[in-house]
């Protein structure tokens, strides 16, 4: 059998092609496999909080609180409610004692006697952690303390945080705080070990009126998507790019 | 190669491989291994995940407590209260009846005025809950004396 140098190139080339090339190259994937592979999950947590709802009760702040460890009398939390009285001379009147954690039970703000007739729009506004979709607090760990889960949850790892301060300086929402026992960087986990056990978080189960909810984004079924997909709903400091997923409803200009 | 640069290169060599041999025994071996990471951002200890979600568990929910209290849970679910959750009041069951055995319920004044002081905000649901100014309206009294928590009407009294 002749064989010239060309026809000889020519199989050697198409027999290496033929066997670079395994089995498992033809095999149909499924949707769920590339996601598994690509570490891509199927949940996405976000908030939706209803400020229309929300009576100032504060017992989301104290439910948090004992449900996640917070030392109750420092003045640290993971969520608080804010009250903002605007009046009618566009004065506007914002506290929040406590982080509201005893609720709101006096007119006066600060020192100041609010007279009613002068009110013009009165509400609440509970804050979270907003698990940004770009957390600037994860840009600015120096030791891979701080992370974004693949469910979009933004956790602080407590053995490896060495309490630098910088994701707290870093936060534009003012969500993070020193925590005064063990030292380490503090935030809303979106009460992690609920949600993943199918409950729903402290504060969403505390509050009585329905104003915080929680869900699942990558759910088109879920409720709360609906109604981030579908009605009009705003994120607080949406100019500092990280993309908040705390969704709020009805709020006001003076909230920041 | 002359002496002179040979032995402070033996002594840089030496650092790196102290510096690789540290870190070798220091980071964990989970650390840096999920997908979406690398070196600059989101790099991290995986277990730290489960060790959140290992996390004790306080507000159990009404669920929970309708094992054991049925006809407590039916009664407040019958009044204009059946929003508020059991462990509002009676505190987070943790691992109740074991730990802690019997809970405490918050009976205090402060509790009710929470929602039912009354103030006068035009644009929040607030205004419209039954409010009451706590000067005027029996100071110092517990609420609980006189209002049925689990049956606030007023005819009902």
């Amino acid at each position: 059998m002749s064989c010239s140098r060309r026809d000889f190139l020519k199989n050697t080339f198409k027999t290496t092609l033929a066997s670079a090339l395994p089995l498992s190259a033809f095999r149909m994937l499924s949707p769920a496999e590339v996601k598994a592979y690509t570490g891509d999950s199927s949940i996405r947590w976000v908030f939706l909080v209803d400020t229309k709802k929300c009576v100032g009760c504060g017992l989301c702040v104290k439910a948090c609180k004992l449900e996640n460890e917070v030392p109750y009398d420092p003045p640290v939390t993971r969520t608080w409610v804010e009250r903002y009285v605007l009046m009618k001379n566009g004065q506007a009147h914002i506290d929040s004692a406590f982080g509201g954690r005893d609720g709101f039970t006096e007119s006066k703000i600060g020192e100041n006697e609010i007279p009613t007739d002068q009110i013009a729009k009165g509400f609440f506004v509970p804050k979270l952690c907003n698990q940004c979709m770009k957390p600037a607090c994860v840009q600015v760990c120096p030791v891979g303390a701080t992370y974004q889960t693949l469910d979009g949850v933004v956790l602080v790892d407590r053995k490896w945080c060495i309490g630098c301060g910088y994701c707290i300086m870093a936060c534009p929402y003012g969500m993070r705080f020193f925590h005064p026992v063990y030292k380490v960087a503090e935030k809303c986990t979106f009460c992690y070990h609920r949600i993943t056990k199918g409950l729903k978080t402290a504060c969403v189960q505390a509050c009585p009126f329905g104003a915080r909810r929680i869900g699942n984004l990558k759910d088109p079924n879920d409720p709360v998507t609906k109604v981030i997909m579908d009605e009009r709903v705003a994120v607080l400091k949406d100019e500092y790019g990280t993309k908040p997923q705390v969704y709020y409803i009805g709020l006001d200009t003076n909230v920041r | 190669m002359k002496n002179h640069i040979l032995r402070p290169l033996y002594v840089v060599i030496a650092g790196v491989a102290l510096l690789l041999i540290v870190r070798h025994f220091m980071v964990p071996a989970d650390f840096g291994v999920e997908e979406g990471g690398n070196f600059t951002y989101n790099y991290h200890r995986l277990s730290s995940t489960d060790d959140w979600k290992n996390f004790k568990v306080k507000y159990r929910g009404r669920n929970y407590c309708q094992e054991c209290h049925e006809e407590n849970l039916e009664s407040i679910l019958d009044s204009p209260h059946e929003s508020i959750e059991c462990e509002n009041c009676h505190g987070p069951t943790i691992d109740h009846p074991d730990n802690p055995e019997a809970l405490a319920i918050d009976t205090s004044r402060a509790l009710c005025l929470r929602c039912h002081t009354y103030l006068p905000y035009p644009t929040s649901q607030r205004a419209a809950l039954p409010g009451i100014d706590p000067q005027s309206h029996n100071p110092g009294e517990n609420c609980v004396d006189c209002h049925n928590p689990h049956n606030p009407d007023l005819e009902n009294m």
